[in-house]
């Protein structure tokens, strides 16, 4: 079906008093320190135990082109983005016109007084700053000001629609890691646009903030954040990686971390080296895991590219490494600062000739926790690579969270034979070779270097090998292997169904069903919930691992209509779904929006409400 | 009459004889330079009674990294991807720096596709022993130019190299190594020597062995040719290798006679010296700017010049830069690996 592109909805504010519900827009240059602030606004709405979201929609540059950064509380708890806001901070000047243009009817501007906008509609409230006057009154030095002058806004949202003060005091203490000196230069500029709006400013908008407790045992981090910790739990060794927005903060919150693993001496147990390239970076992670390390990689779309050929090599000399691939916007370099989930395919057929890579996709911040360690259990079990698929919006965007949990299970280290296991093998299988299936799930038995036993060497490589790991170039051979492999593999599908099958929210009755991956269930959810009120009852499934659970089947066969929505252009789970499942699968419909965003209920919503009316 | 122990007179002080350190049989063309390479190196690790299990064989992609599988059979193996071999070494020797490794490259595989690698992997300082078996031309794919074959050189298919060749030593040098050496296949006991002292080496070791292609480039008038380099190769110094424990017989030397300033003892860090004698080069490998020099002058006066080139005081490791335990990662005991829920618990109060 041809989809939709997303449309704003300008629907009207109503006057009555409006708490805890909505969202706003704050529009300035690239590099102004306004991150700072909008943090700021997100920890403090949290900390009031408002459900709320903090989508940086930001430009591939240091300094100057416009960014947005959109703040969503709700009540109810949904934190997908919107693509609407009621609110719009107008401070970048060159995209104000389109700013307010977005704004539906109600809506409110804040903007600075110094530019002499005039209120060029009369159909939304108007709150003009004279920034520069309350900088002059500050202490603090001309040329610094620029840097803290978005504090202002944040000082009249406070007066506005009641933030309390000592909650932004301490929010801003927290950003600053705990120092006094930095918060309270931030904190003055803060008080003194606090304390112009509420002097001078006469409320005309319905919206204000309330405490809840919509958050309680809740934390607030980004999804890089926690596949950093994760993999720290999970027993990383050997991390190589060229930075790459936007993976890079996932190797900063390993190397944050570190000191966990840190031993009594002072040593490190976690080795990070920082490649020339990310062909580099593969070729050190495959290196290590070969020497029995727990190795990790994390990149993006364009690294993926680089590591194509070593993706193949760890395939098919069945080495142990985890890639994690924080997805953004190509083909090419496409947009390398928004988000995307189109790199599903090239990943899970990553390397040339015959190979099928394992993919695990990380939703939420728990998830990204649980695979950065669990992947390095799936990798060494597996003895293959293991891509871990997250993307810019979970890896770059703060997401309230559950703590995370410990990890559930001991580390499984895989099938490694150490000099005296080696002997008894030999003894009962009267050799050993690499590459022999004696348990008949598709997995060798593997030798580390350094193992004490005159039989202990194996030979890896790239090109046709036996099952003693030697040269050939046998075809009876080359196809044994195949297969093997293929088998392996689905041993792979069952053990992945087991530990972190589909997400699934399933009543029999229903005939509609919703499948997708990674990170658009908070836009889902909410549509669901829209779809309900006008009578579309759905089932919901979130595959969470690639090749696809055998309950994917199930879920496939149990509905008249299927719904498969993703955030690329090429509607690609839909086409893994279809290699798995040839057979006829016409009610299955792609939904498939690629546009640098994260998903909105809105538009899914909009999508799957056309459809069924068209259907009927 | 005395009788001759018959068991022992073949094996090393491990009890293993020269045919536990071969591999598979070669698959190279009959009289290639780089078996008689793998036979220094099975040659050396019996004399010098290496321990396999402790050491690992790298290799690109090319004649020359199919080489890794004909030595040391007793040893892990990896035969990576062609101009990637340093990337997967740094890994494996960050995985567990207890290990040794001896890694075998060609001059497509180092001087073009892997160029960068070969930079940045001596940049790090990851102490192993890099081998390019150096013939000039691609020999997998039938004869190509490679970029440190002859310029102005003519092959019969690919016609005439318009292009400087690539000196790899210099290279070595000029990123950072801190140990770099010229050799000839067919010097094989010059080979053996330097291979020895670049194992004991605390730091990347650069050997650059010119090792001839017998089918595609042995033209006496090519400079990668047997002919060539049995005609020409001049050695710079006499090599000798002294233990740590081998201070006395050192002095004993001096004893007698011999004028000190006919050789220099390059200090190694685990004590090992190695003894030049100057055959008239008069080349002071512990200088940087005289090992270039001497290499420019090579390429000037199109002498083919071996032997050590360069030494330096190891540098820093890259497993001592990343400050890294001792023991190798890879043998860290599962407690080591994951720290205590307490530690996730305080950690999730940061982010509450």
């Amino acid at each position: 079906m041809v989809v939709t592109l997303p449309t704003e909805h300008q629907q009207s504010i109503p006057q009555q008093r409006l708490v805890n519900d909505f969202a706003f827009a704050v529009a300035t240059a690239n590099g102004s320190g306004s991150q700072t602030s909008n943090n700021v606004l997100v920890k403090t709405l949290f900390d009031m135990g408002i459900p709320v979201n903090g989508k940086n929609l930001f430009p591939s540059n240091i300094k100057g082109l416009p960014t947005w950064y959109t703040i969503r509380a709700s009540k109810d708890g949904y934190t997908a983005r919107r693509a609407t806001t009621e609110i719009v901070v107008a401070y970048n000047r060159d995209t104000a016109a389109e700013d307010i243009a977005n704004l539906p009817k109600g809506g409110v501007c804040i903007i600075p007084s110094d530019w002499k906008w005039g209120r060029t509609r009369d159909d939304i409230v108007w709150y003009e700053v004279p920034v520069k006057d309350i900088m002059a009154q500050t202490q603090i030095e001309t040329d610094f000001r620029k840097r803290v002058e978005n504090m202002t806004y944040v000082g009249v949202m406070a007066s506005l629609f009641n933030l309390p003060m000592d909650m932004i005091y301490t929010a801003l203490l927290a950003n600053f890691g705990g120092k006094e000196k930095p918060t309270k230069m931030n904190f003055n500029v803060i008080e003194l646009a606090y304390q112009w709006a509420q002097q001078s400013l006469t409320k005309q908008d319905p919206f204000t903030f309330e405490k809840m407790d919509g958050n309680v045992g809740k934390i607030l981090i980004t999804g890089n954040e926690a596949a950093g910790i994760g993999a720290i739990f999970g027993g990383v060794q050997v991390v190589a990686w060229y930075p790459i927005t936007p993976s890079t903060s996932m190797v900063d919150a390993i190397i944050s971390y570190r000191h966990l693993r840190r031993d009594e001496t002072g040593k490190e147990t976690v080795a990070v080296v920082q490649s020339e390239d990310e062909l580099s970076a593969a070729g050190m992670i495959i290196g290590a895991g070969f020497a029995g390390a727990r190795s990790l990689t994390s990149t993006s779309g364009p690294g993926i590219s680089l590591m194509t050929e070593f993706a193949g090599l760890a395939y098919f000399a069945e080495i142990p490494c985890v890639i994690w691939d924080v997805t953004r916007m190509g083909p090419s370099t496409g947009l390398p600062t928004r988000t995307s989930q189109a790199d599903l395919l090239s990943t899970h057929f990553l390397g040339h000739g015959d190979t099928r890579q394992i993919v695990l996709l990380p939703g939420k911040p728990e998830e990204a926790f649980e695979y950065g360690w669990r992947a390095f259990d799936v990798a060494e079990h597996m003895q293959m690579p293991i891509f871990v698929v997250s993307d810019l919006d979970l890896g770059m965007n703060n997401w309230m969270s559950d703590p995370f949990q410990y990890p559930t299970e001991e580390l499984d280290r895989g099938k490694v034979l150490n000099a005296q296991q080696l002997q008894e093998f030999i003894d009962k299988n009267g050799k050993w070779g690499r590459y022999m299936d004696v348990d008949g799930d598709g997995i060798g038995w593997r030798t580390l270097p350094g193992t004490d036993h005159p039989m202990a060497a194996w030979f890896a490589r790239g090109t046709g090998h036996d099952e003693m790991a030697n040269y050939s170039e046998r075809s009876d051979v080359w196809l044994r292997n195949m297969t093997r492999l293929r088998h392996k593999l689905e041993t792979a599908r069952t053990y992945l169904a087991e530990k972190i099958g589909p997400v699934t929210d399933i009543d029999t009755n229903k005939k509609v069903g919703i499948m997708t991956f990674g990170t658009n269930e908070p836009a889902i959810q909410e549509a669901r919930d829209l779809l309900a009120r006008e009578g579309i009852e759905t089932n919901y499934m979130r595959v969470r691992a690639l090749p696809l659970a055998p309950s994917v089947t199930e879920f496939i066969r149990q509905h008249e209509r299927i719904y498969v929505i993703e955030n690329n252009f090429d509607g690609q789970l839909n086409q893994v779904i279809r290699v798995d499942h040839p057979e006829d699968l016409t009610h299955l419909v792609s939904l498939a929006l690629g546009d640098g965003l994260p998903m909105t209920a809105q538009w899914i919503y909009d999508n799957v409400k056309a459809d069924k009316e068209k259907q009927s | 009459m005395t009788t001759r122990p018959t068991r022992n007179a073949n094996v090393n002080v491990l009890g293993l004889s020269r045919e536990d350190y071969k591999g598979k049989k070669s698959t190279l063309c009959p009289g290639c330079g780089h078996d008689s390479i793998s036979n220094q190196i099975v040659s050396m690790a019996y004399e010098q009674g290496i321990e396999q299990h402790r050491l690992i064989k790298f290799s690109g992609i090319g004649c020359s990294s199919k080489t890794p599988a004909y030595f040391l059979g007793r040893s892990h193996g990896f035969n990576s991807l062609h101009g990637r071999m340093p990337s997967v070494v740094t890994g494996a020797l960050m995985a567990n720096r207890e290990l040794h490794a001896i890694a075998v490259s060609g001059d497509g595989d180092t001087g073009s596709i892997g160029m960068g690698q070969f930079k940045h992997v001596i940049r790090r300082n990851v102490p192993f022993v890099y081998i390019i078996e150096n013939n000039g031309v691609y020999g997998l794919t039938k004869g190509q130019f490679s970029a440190t074959a002859d310029e102005g050189q003519f092959l019969k298919y690919y016609g005439k190299n318009h292009f400087p060749a690539i000196d790899l030593a210099m290279e070595a040098i000029i990123a950072g190594a801190t140990f770099v050496a010229r050799s000839f296949s067919g010097n094989a006991k010059q080979v053996q020597t330097l291979i020895t002292a670049a194992l004991h080496h605390k730091g990347i070791a650069v050997l650059d062995i010119i090792s001839p292609c017998v089918t595609f480039n042995n033209d006496p008038a090519s400079t990668k040719s047997y002919p060539y380099g049995q005609e020409h190769e001049i050695s710079m110094h006499e090599i000798q290798l002294l233990a740590p424990d081998y201070v006395d017989a050192k002095q004993e030397i001096v004893i007698d006679g011999e004028a000190e300033s006919e050789y220099i003892d390059v200090d190694m860090h685990d004590g090992t010296v190695i003894r030049l004698k100057d055959l008239g080069r008069d080349h002071d490998p512990r200088s940087r700017i005289q090992a270039l020099t001497v290499l420019e002058q090579a390429q000037r006066d199109n002498v083919f010049l071996t032997g050590l080139v360069y030494y330096e005081e190891p540098r820093v490791t890259l497993a001592e830069s990343d400050n890294l335990v001792e023991q190798g990662l890879s043998t860290l005991p599962a407690e080591k690996l994951r720290p205590s829920a307490a530690a996730l618990d305080k950690l999730m109060q940061a982010f509450r």
